[in-house]
């Protein structure tokens, strides 16, 4: 085990009407090569703002984020990101959308047999000069996570990269997602409300808590892959989790699994 | 959408073909009964046969071909300057605050002002040959693609530009790939209104001062009294509008498919 992305007591302030708001407050992570990491928070607890402090596009009010070693302070060629919508830029193709996460560096011969590897990774080999707008929400968003791979980063941010897909797409790119992992063994750290999710596809599951945003618990998902969502260990996992989630929202469950 | 339109009848193709083409020949037929009974005056109002058979001996004898040569090589050249003043200045203004903000005052007076206001001002500066009228055309179509342009990149979506950024592409491509093709919608709104400015421009500057020129030929028939001519001169006008309008739809077609509302089946 060894720890490729260490997050070390990060805060971070933003100015609200003039008033400083802490919405992280002393986050502190280790994140282990090829480890996939999901993390779980209600609506405002900084999740994103803690992937987006990773990626470069906030900076820490305080402490530091290391990836190999080396601090982060601003976009890393080791470090992709997936967003919840594609962003694709719908004037390229698929092909030319893709092109777009190759650093300049690389060559004409080399970027085209990577960009036909990642089509091929997320299964739109016959897509490849479509554009945007014909494609569904989940091939954009196939598109969307091959243009993030295709830079080859040690780790892959997703920020709620399923949010906005229909119940099935979702379940079918978890799974996508999964084979995509254990295929190019990049390092992923995932956020999500959805704790199924969570649990589907984690290795550990990182509960945050709000106001501020801070890690409540960090629970391991002793579950052998592939995993089956029906599953009794499964449900109880889902409770343990269900029942960190529950107490920080603050909402009696009226129910119980 | 596809769909309903195959759904469209006989009916259907009466009102999108026929109906357009049926109705101005109506009014043609109601206006040439109308002058052959002198209901309608002929030195006021020309019928239709007269001022089709005044249209087709100026189109043989050349005539037409040589005002409209001039008033487009104007055009062409007024509205060329304008439209890539507006574009480089529109750029500049959308991607540099301070530059949007040392400009915005100056912009917002001199841009209400109308262009026929302008003409005089340029006349004495430029004198009356070519280079006050192309520039009368140059200003005229210089604002619309400005302030579309301006507007086009100010209304980049901001996630976009992030994607470039994280990807550490460097401010030109980002600016060629994505700031740009993303405004193009909004500046190809500008050009098509800019270039409709400059042919009213032209127009209006031959008719102030001018000795070639269909803003001239419309002017120098009132003179002489021929309102067939003037009725020409005001047609090829309008048909000469439309074609301009045409090409750049077709341009726009053609750079900016993706632009285009596309339903997967």
């Amino acid at each position: 085990m060894s720890g490729l992305l260490s997050i070390n007591h990060i805060k971070k302030n933003f100015i609200i009407d003039k008033k400083q708001v802490e919405v992280l407050s002393d986050i502190s992570l280790e994140v282990n090569k090829g480890e996939f990491i999901s993390i779980i928070g209600s609506s405002g607890c900084g999740k994103s703002t803690l992937l987006k402090l990773i990626i470069g596009l906030e900076s820490a009010t305080d402490g530091q984020i290391t990836l190999d070693g080396k601090p982060l302070v601003e976009p890393s060629e080791l470090c992709g990101m997936v967003f919840q919508e594609s962003r694709l830029f719908p004037w390229f193709n698929v092909e030319q959308n893709i092109d777009f996460g190759i650093p300049k560096s690389v060559g004409a011969a080399e970027r085209k047999k990577r960009i036909d590897e990642h089509i091929a990774l997320v299964g739109l080999t016959e897509f490849t000069k479509a554009r945007p707008n014909q494609l569904s929400g989940g091939m954009q968003q196939r598109v969307s996570i091959a243009r993030a791979l295709v830079g080859q980063p040690e780790l892959l941010l997703l920020d709620e990269p399923f949010g906005a897909l229909d119940a099935l797409t979702r379940i079918n790119m978890q799974q996508e997602i999964l084979r995509i992992w254990e295929a190019e063994k990049t390092t992923m750290v995932l956020v999500t409300h959805d704790i199924d999710e969570a649990i589907y596809l984690g290795d550990r599951v990182v509960v945050m808590s709000k106001r501020p945003g801070a890690i409540k618990k960090i629970i391991p998902v002793e579950l052998s892959r592939p995993r089956s969502r029906t599953s009794e260990n499964f449900a109880v996992m889902r409770q343990k989790v269900y029942r960190e989630f529950l107490e920080e929202s603050e909402i009696t469950p009226d129910y119980y699994i | 959408m596809i769909n309903q339109k195959k759904k469209v009848g006989n009916s259907g193709v009466f009102t999108e073909l026929v109906l357009p083409v049926l109705f101005p020949l109506l009014l043609l037929f109601v206006w040439e009964t109308l002058s052959a009974r002198r209901i309608i005056n002929p030195a006021i109002l020309p019928a239709p046969s007269s001022i089709f058979s005044t249209c087709w001996s100026m189109l043989t004898s050349g005539e037409i071909a040589r005002h409209m040569r001039m008033s487009a090589f104007r055009v062409c050249s007024g509205f060329l300057l304008g439209s890539a003043g507006g574009l480089v200045l529109g750029i500049l203004i959308g991607l540099f605050h301070k530059i949007d903000r040392a400009l915005t005052l100056i912009i917002g007076v001199l841009r209400p002002i109308p262009m026929i206001a302008l003409i005089p001002l340029f006349i004495l500066w430029m004198g009356i040959d070519e280079t006050s009228k192309i520039a009368v055309i140059t200003v005229g179509s210089f604002w619309s693609v400005l302030i579309n342009t301006i507007y086009g990149i100010k209304s980049v979506d901001k996630k976009l530009v992030e994607v470039a950024f994280i990807l550490k592409k460097s401010r030109m491509e980002t600016l060629l790939k994505i700031v740009l093709p993303a405004a193009l919608p909004s500046i190809f709104a500008g050009i098509r209104l800019g270039a409709s400015n400059a042919w009213a421009c032209v127009v209006a500057a031959e008719m102030i001062a001018a000795s070639s020129g269909i803003g001239y030929l419309v002017m120098f028939a009132r003179e002489v009294s021929q309102p067939d001519v003037m009725l020409v001169g005001i047609l090829m006008i309008g048909l000469f509008g439309l074609l301009i309008d045409f090409l750049l739809v077709h341009l726009e077609k053609r750079l900016l498919r993706w632009n285009e509302t596309e339903t997967k089946d």
